[in-house]
């Protein structure tokens, strides 16, 4: 019974990876930029969606309602001003362009914040919890995993539903073509990653209730959430999802064994899996 | 309606246009011929907006815009079968031709029904990846895709390239329905009868400058021999 419970905690703390890796993976599916400060971004959501918490005395749920737009305009703006600039058939600019914005963003937020560690209050939702039988798991867990299927269903419907949708993809598969079609690729790079923000927001919105955060844990996201990305193979949503059970369960199950092992073994089942299938577990047909 | 005044062109240190001046008329249909590398879909990139020029080398209705991006430029009502038909492989047939009526100017003729009068097969395959049809039908994609913006003029570049002469006629078939509508057509062609057939003027192109101008009904065949492939041949 205790290896039941392990595996359901670890496959609903794969949704707070989901949560973390969406943003990621809709962001390189459409203009393959890897963004090196995502993690940070995260970590700067929720130290946001904390300060409204704090001014206003809304739950933080609404609270992440009211940071949402912000965060998205944001997002649009360092898209249109920073990112665009530096996007092209050279990989190595973006890179460094968002490996020098983690850096800025953890020192800012060091200044803005300080070192110490922060938790958005959730309230008695923290400890709530319901009784499944065979087992018992937290709200706030089956929140997460509930809100990383609802997050991943909504991109799901908007990628293949919308005309905005239509756009993202044609413009990732070819943005010259696009142009040709009166599309305006970078003003769709800027609103994909208006929208990763928004994902990004819900995520820092669980990082923040579950468990302490200061300015320095970006980084550690941005691993989980890039390990997720690839075990699902790049670019696929539904892949992002299973790539965050993977390595929840693997987690869980590593911690079960010796409590050390928790962060290793993440890590030694997404090695396990690259060593299997390379291209992860659902690569797209064009890339 | 579309003039170009001494356009030039490069990819780094190689030059592909000298000076070119064409005139494209409302209505008019149009033939650009020449050999492969004799600058045809340069002079095509550059007019749609993809390669970017100095702003008054291209000039549409007494506007330049020979620096405006490919997505101002289709709005202005120009709009391109580019080289290769380049359909989007992640969208469907249907998707692939609501994208080319993403911006639609005004409520012109062409709407998915009306271009899936034109080429019927597209109906029947409206599900499918778009890079699962054949060339022909691919084609069909390609120039259905760019009528749905409804242009005042369209660009196509090497629209039988590839194709079995049976698919080329059915192709060729669907330009006078074009026409119809009014608009000026482009036909980039290394198929020297086939453009002549169509066209009411040709302009031929060598190396980059153009070789020979003027109305098709007064251009004879030595004539185009000589300025396809030079003096020399």
């Amino acid at each position: 019974m205790i290896w039941l419970d392990t595996i359901v905690q670890g496959l609903l703390l794969g949704g707070l990876y989901a949560l973390f890796a969406a943003g990621l993976s809709l962001v390189f599916g459409i203009m393959r930029l890897v963004n090196l400060a995502h993690g940070d971004l995260i970590v700067l959501a929720a130290f946001i969606v904390l300060v409204v918490v704090e001014a206003t005395g809304l739950n933080p749920f609404l609270s992440a309602l009211i940071a949402a737009p912000a965060l998205f305009a944001f997002g649009w703006a360092l898209q249109w001003f920073v990112f665009n600039r530096v996007l092209g058939k050279d990989i190595l600019p973006p890179l460094l362009v968002t490996f020098g914005l983690s850096i800025a963003l953890q020192n800012g937020m060091l200044e803005v914040f300080s070192a110490d560690s922060q938790r958005i209050p959730a309230g008695p939702l923290e400890s709530a919890s319901v009784d499944l039988g065979a087992v018992t798991v937290g709200i706030m867990p089956l929140l997460t995993f509930a809100s990383a299927v609802a997050v991943i269903f909504a991109l799901n419907q908007i990628f293949y539903r919308t005309a905005l949708g239509r756009a993202f993809r044609a413009t990732s598969d070819d943005p010259v073509t696009a142009s040709l079609m009166g599309i305006n690729p970078r003003s769709v790079f800027a609103m994909a990653t208006g929208l990763a923000m928004v994902i990004v927001t819900i995520a820092a919105l669980y990082l923040g209730m579950r468990s302490n955060f200061d300015p320095s844990i970006g980084p550690a996201r941005l691993i989980f959430a890039f390990e997720a990305v690839i075990i699902g193979g790049l670019g696929s949503l539904w892949g992002t999802l299973v790539g965050g059970a993977i390595i929840g369960v693997a987690q869980t199950v590593g911690a079960q064994i010796n409590p050390e092992w928790q962060i290793l073994a993440g890590h030694l089942a997404f090695l396990a899996v690259l060593l299997v299938r390379p291209r992860g577990l659902f690569p797209r047909a064009v890339d | 309606m579309l003039e170009t005044h001494s356009l030039t062109a490069s990819y780094g240190q190689f030059k592909a246009l000298f000076g070119i001046d064409l005139t494209i008329g409302a209505g008019e249909c149009v033939a650009i011929i020449g050999a492969n590398g004799a600058g045809k879909s340069t002079l095509m990139r550059s007019i749609s907006g993809v390669l970017k020029n100095a702003p008054g080398m291209v000039v549409h209705k007494g506007t330049p815009i020979g620096d405006l991006p490919a997505d101002a430029v289709l709005q202005r009502g120009i709009a391109m079968v580019p080289e290769g038909r380049k359909l989007f492989p992640s969208l469907s047939v249907e998707e692939n031709l609501l994208i080319g009526g993403q911006i639609r100017r005004g409520d012109g003729r062409w709407t998915l029904e009306t271009v899936y009068d034109l080429f019927p097969i597209l109906k029947e395959r409206r599900l499918s990846p778009a890079t699962a049809l054949s060339g022909g039908q691919q084609q069909m994609v390609a120039i259905g895709r760019a009528l749905m913006s409804n242009p005042e003029l369209l660009l196509c570049d090497e629209i039988s390239l590839g194709l079995a002469p049976v698919v080329i006629r059915d192709i060729y078939a669907a330009l006078p329905r074009i026409r119809e509508t009014g608009a000026a057509v482009v036909i980039v062609e290394q198929d020297i009868t086939r453009a002549l057939a169509v066209a009411d003027r040709v302009y031929c192109l060598m190396e980059g400058r153009v070789t020979l101008t003027g109305p098709t009904a007064s251009i004879t065949r030595d004539a185009v021999h000589a300025a396809y492939f030079g003096d020399a041949a």
